[in-house]
């Protein structure tokens, strides 16, 4: 138990630009958010009409809406599963190197500070049918590349871009996770015959699950809401539904398609997410912090 | 000792570098591109090696104005952009120092409760709430102002958390003894936790440095004036011509640049960034 | 006594300075490139002209991002006095009432002299209200046109542009024959294929005069000859007759690049293709389907107005008004016109560019006007007036690109856009009503 200070005031006040700043910008537009989903309004804001649950009845008989909770999932695994055994491989192969280690390192990192936009527009342009060169090699080995018709296609070029950004974060992680299996095991297994491959799957892999399944967590909600840069800056959702993933289709809907009352049911639901999905982590990191 | 196998470290190294290899194929591209001039890209597909237009269109970007209707320098956007970093990083840092002081080290009535709004921020990005947002920031009167760029993105609670964390592995013999010795709450805070917490407080300014760089929907949204521009969502707004080319050169030139300052940020600090990683999200 | 004078000078300055503070007037709009450039330059003539007022143009992105800049902004009342709105948010501009301010009344009131029938019909049709009334000002029209490369089609033999969609077939299938892997592409599929395929047939795109004629308006795009169309555009994708590129005008690279011979793109892409085509090309008009239409209807237009919001002082107003004089300016106008592409507003501008010799210098430059002025516009090629058209759009956007990959067939497809589409002209009936 932490030993505290005995002031009943101070304490509020070093909570109150926050809990202002939080109030302000984060509970006041929710809370509208809130109101607005009950609504039926005209883009301009010059009438509204009670609706009810109208809102969250369509949104919840919209096929749509349902194909794009579909499409974030396939978007969310993909990202993390392709992003993670990428990394894993990466930081196998670092952890193996004796020289240069800190070098690899250094420019694998790096597009963890590139703005997902910008990773995005970068991707897109390597892809694009007409002057990428990507897209003319693929032609040139006999694959049509076509972002722009072929949803699969467009899916996996919006996977690549949201992986390239994240790739340095899983490498990271799986790095330390590795130069913190004890050496002596590994020996121990050497002297025993196993070969480099037996002694990864039987003895690093299962040490490195805790390392695994956090990783997993954090590239979902990597993928779930901070990937909306890449999206908005190359397939907008398209061709088709094929790319729109729920936190776009709530701008989409609300900013360019001005459906105020469906685009705020979608963020309540999304908070409810967001919500159930804190609970989740806030519970796991208590347990882990407890363990460590 | 391992059994050393040669073919084994080799196999290591060709991946390292094809992973290598592969993750800089975008900004090869990119700096390629801007080497050449506009017209080169209308007629089909993009060079593959460098041209010889590259001095003219970087100088052009950096000092003159970025282009396809961005009518600031490159220059001028990335001062706007390092005042919007700097603004939510130092922000964030503060108010979350802050509350998480107040929240480890007093007992008050609704502590849980505080903590718990703070902590449900954390998670839903601007892009979700953009429109109510941008009318609490309009009715403030913040459109086209570095308060408005600032604050409503400092509204987010990792700070907080990664600070509570910190405060509460510190050991409580320490804390008791600086109780014994008369120190008050502001003494405690300054003479004691901001030392001890340096390190944590320079790593997590990396994390928000490049987090407030990448911002780009919501400059997008509510500036109108160009002395407010920011480089990142400038770019975004040179990829939408109407009835009219793109002059991608210059796209790549300042999508390069503006990927620079916080590239350098994290090989420079390179120690301090891996840490903020691995505290912010432990 | 220099000295004096000088400070004399400073405060007499500073008078005249603050006495004639120029009113602000805020432009939004969504020409960057070099458009954008040439709009800057329009507002700086304004400016120089007269020192009353200022017009500042800001660039707000795309057609789709202005326009919700703009509606967002008036939300919370931070709007421009003029927004660049692009042809499809116009149902919903017209809707809100309380929020634009009628260009013809603006004139009115603001005492600026306006006379109607100066401006092509053509054009200001798509804006007018039911009583013919101009509700905003066109400012950049555009319509839908054929390029073609024709050292490409000497290299195939081939010495006449295709006029109807059945020579467009034939066309193609001979420079296939010489080695061009694509016949053609275009550009805003739905403007372009299904909009304007429609007018260009007078077949009705959606009820009530297309929509004109009130909120209750349906989709009616799932007709016979637009299921032809798109069926057989469908099976041309599949043999490379046609290749897709995209919702926008992402298909000008593959013309530039001579992978594809012929493009149906705007009018206003002219400028563009000039800068960047290393070869001949020739503009035609929009084919049509022979046999289905003993002579082809006028095309629609896309493009944007210029419409004024609410909420700004009388001042302001007067400024508008005095700017949106100059833009109708038959020197600025022909200018506009000639360095862009889109088409002339007023009959004046027209003839002023024709008088100056510019079409015979550059062949094909007027094709569009012509295609645009032909005949009386009926209620089938007036333009298009229905709420939430950007999602429509989107939906038909949809639609087509799952005929083109081969998902669904044309009927199929454009039955399940109609659906989508009316649900949304519902939704928007219901919101304005």
């Amino acid at each position: 138990m932490t030993v505290t200070f005995p002031q009943k005031g101070l304490p509020w006040l070093l909570l109150l630009p926050q809990l202002l700043v939080t109030a302000v910008f984060f509970l006041w537009p929710a809370e509208q958010a809130l109101e607005q989903a009950f609504y039926q309004e005209d883009a301009f804001g010059l009438s509204r009409e009670f609706v009810g649950l109208d809102n969250f009845l369509d949104l919840f008989t919209d096929p749509l809406y349902y194909q794009s909770m579909l499409t974030t999932l396939v978007f969310s695994f993909s990202v993390a599963i392709f992003g993670m055994s990428i990394a894993l491989l990466l930081a196998v192969m670092a952890d193996r190197v004796i020289r240069g280690k800190l070098t690899y390192q250094t420019l694998l990192i790096w597009p963890y500070a590139v703005a997902p936009a910008l990773a995005g527009v970068l991707w897109w342009i390597l892809f694009d049918p007409s002057m990428g060169p990507i897209a003319l090699w693929l032609e040139s080995m006999g694959l049509d590349w076509d972002h722009y018709l072929n949803g699969g296609q467009a899916m996996i070029l919006v996977v690549i871009a949201a992986t390239w950004k994240q790739i340095s974060y899983n490498f990271l992680f799986f790095l330390a996770g590795l130069q913190a299996v004890p050496r002596s095991l590994i020996e121990a297994a050497a002297i025993d015959g196993a070969g480099p491959f037996k002694r990864f799957w039987t003895i690093v892999f299962p040490l490195l699950s805790p390392t695994t399944f956090f990783l997993l967590v954090i590239n979902l909600v990597y993928a779930f809401f901070d990937t909306f840069g890449v999206i908005d800056a190359t397939t907008k959702g398209g061709p088709g539904q094929s790319t729109n993933i729920l936190v776009y289709k709530v701008f989409e809907d609300g900013f360019v398609g001005l459906d105020l009352g469906s685009s705020a049911a979608q963020s309540v639901v999304l908070m409810a997410i967001v919500g159930v999905m804190t609970v989740i982590q806030f519970r796991f990191i208590e347990r882990k912090v407890q363990y460590s | 000792m391992i059994e050393n196998r040669p073919w084994l470290t080799f196999v290591g190294h060709a991946t390292l570098w094809l992973g290598v290899a592969l993750v800089a194929l975008p900004v090869w591209m990119a700096l390629v591109a801007s080497t050449h001039p506009a017209s080169a890209f209308g007629v089909g597909h993009i060079p593959l090696w460098f041209g010889d237009a590259g001095v003219e269109t970087w100088k052009s970007v950096l000092l003159e104005e970025a282009g396809n209707g961005i009518e600031s320098s490159v220059t001028f956007m990335m001062l706007n952009s390092l005042v919007m970093a700097l603004g939510i990083t130092f922000g964030k840092i503060a108010i979350s120092l802050l509350s998480a002081y107040a929240i480890v080290f007093f007992r008050f009535p609704f502590r849980n409760f505080c903590f718990w709004i703070i902590f449900m921020t954390l998670m839903l990005p601007v892009e979700v709430r953009i429109v109510p947002t941008y009318e609490v920031v309009a009715n403030l009167g913040l459109l086209n102002s570095f308060t408005g760029l600032t604050l409503p993105l400092i509204a987010s609670a990792t700070a907080t958390f990664l600070f509570r964390q910190c405060f509460l592995s510190i050991p409580s013999e320490l804390v008791e003894a600086a109780r014994i010795d008369g120190a008050g709450p502001f003494r405690f805070f300054f003479d004691i936790l901001l030392p001890l917490t340096r390190t944590n407080i320079a790593a997590l300014f990396v994390i928000l440095f490049i987090y407030g760089w990448n911002q780009y929907l919501w400059p997008l949204i509510i500036t109108t004036d160009n002395a407010y521009y920011t480089l990142v969502m400038s770019i975004k707004r040179m990829l939408s011509v109407t009835d009219g080319d793109i002059e991608w050169n210059r796209i790549m030139a300042t999508t390069l640049l503006a990927m620079l300052p916080p590239v350098a940020v994290v090989i420079g600090m390179q120690k301090l960034f891996v840490k903020g990683l691995v505290d912010a999200e432990k | 006594m220099q000295n004096l004078k000088i400070a004399s000078m400073v405060v007499g300055m500073s008078l005249a300075s603050s006495g004639f503070a120029a009113t602000e007037v805020e432009w939004w709009h969504a020409m960057g490139g070099a458009n954008g450039e040439k709009i800057n330059e329009i507002a700086k003539g304004f400016n120089d002209s007269q020192d009353a007022y200022v017009v500042k143009p800001v660039f707000k992105g795309n057609y789709t991002e202005t326009m919700t800049s703009a509606i967002a902004a008036f939300r919370a009342k931070q709007q421009p006095a003029i927004v660049q709105v692009f042809e499809v948010g116009t149902a919903s501009m017209m809707a809100a009432k309380g929020a634009i301010y009628p260009v013809h009344q603006l004139m009115r009131e603001s005492g600026q002299p306006f006379d109607e029938s100066a401006y092509l019909s053509a054009v200001t049709g798509y804006y007018t209200s039911s009583e013919g009334k101009m509700l905003s000002m066109p400012f950049n029209s555009s319509t839908p046109v054929l390029y073609y490369n024709k050292d490409l089609f000497e290299k195939a033999g081939i010495t006449q542009a295709p006029k109807t969609w059945q020579e467009v077939e034939t066309t193609a299938k001979k420079l296939q024959s010489s080695g061009v892997s694509c016949g053609f592409t275009t550009a805003w599929q739905s403007w372009v294929q299904l909009e304007n395929m429609s007018a260009r047939h007078n077949v009705p795109f959606a009820t009530l005069d297309n929509g004109f004629g009130g909120l209750k308006t349906e989709l009616a795009f799932n007709g016979d000859l637009q299921v032809a169309h798109v069926k057989k555009m469908g099976e041309w994708q599949q043999n490379g007759i046609f290749s897709y590129s995209g919702r926008t005008n992402d298909g000008a690279a593959k013309f530039y690049s001579q992978e594809c011979a012929m493009f149906t793109e705007s009018s206003a892409g002219y400028a563009g293709i000039k800068r960047n085509a290393t070869f001949d090309f020739g503009v035609t008009e929009l084919p049509y389907w022979e046999g289905k239409v003993k002579q082809p209807s006028n095309t629609i237009i896309g493009g944007a107005s210029l419409w004024v919001l609410q909420g700004h002082s009388k001042e302001e107003y007067k400024g508008v008004a005095s700017f949106l004089t100059y833009l109708s300016r038959a020197s600025v106008q022909a200018d506009w016109h000639q360095f862009s592409g889109y088409l002339p507003i007023t009959t004046a501008a027209y003839d002023l560019t024709k008088g100056q010799g510019f079409y015979a210098a550059n062949p094909g430059t007027e094709t569009a006007v012509v295609q645009m002025t032909t005949g009386t516009p009926t209620a089938n090629t007036k333009g298009l007036r229905l709420g939430n058209f950007v999602q429509i759009r989107g939906v038909i956007d949809e639609a087509l690109e799952s005929v083109w990959s081969g998902d669904v067939d044309a009927q199929t497809a454009l039955n399940t856009a109609v659906k989508r589409g009316n649900a949304l002209l519902r939704k928007f009936e219901k919101a304005n009503d």
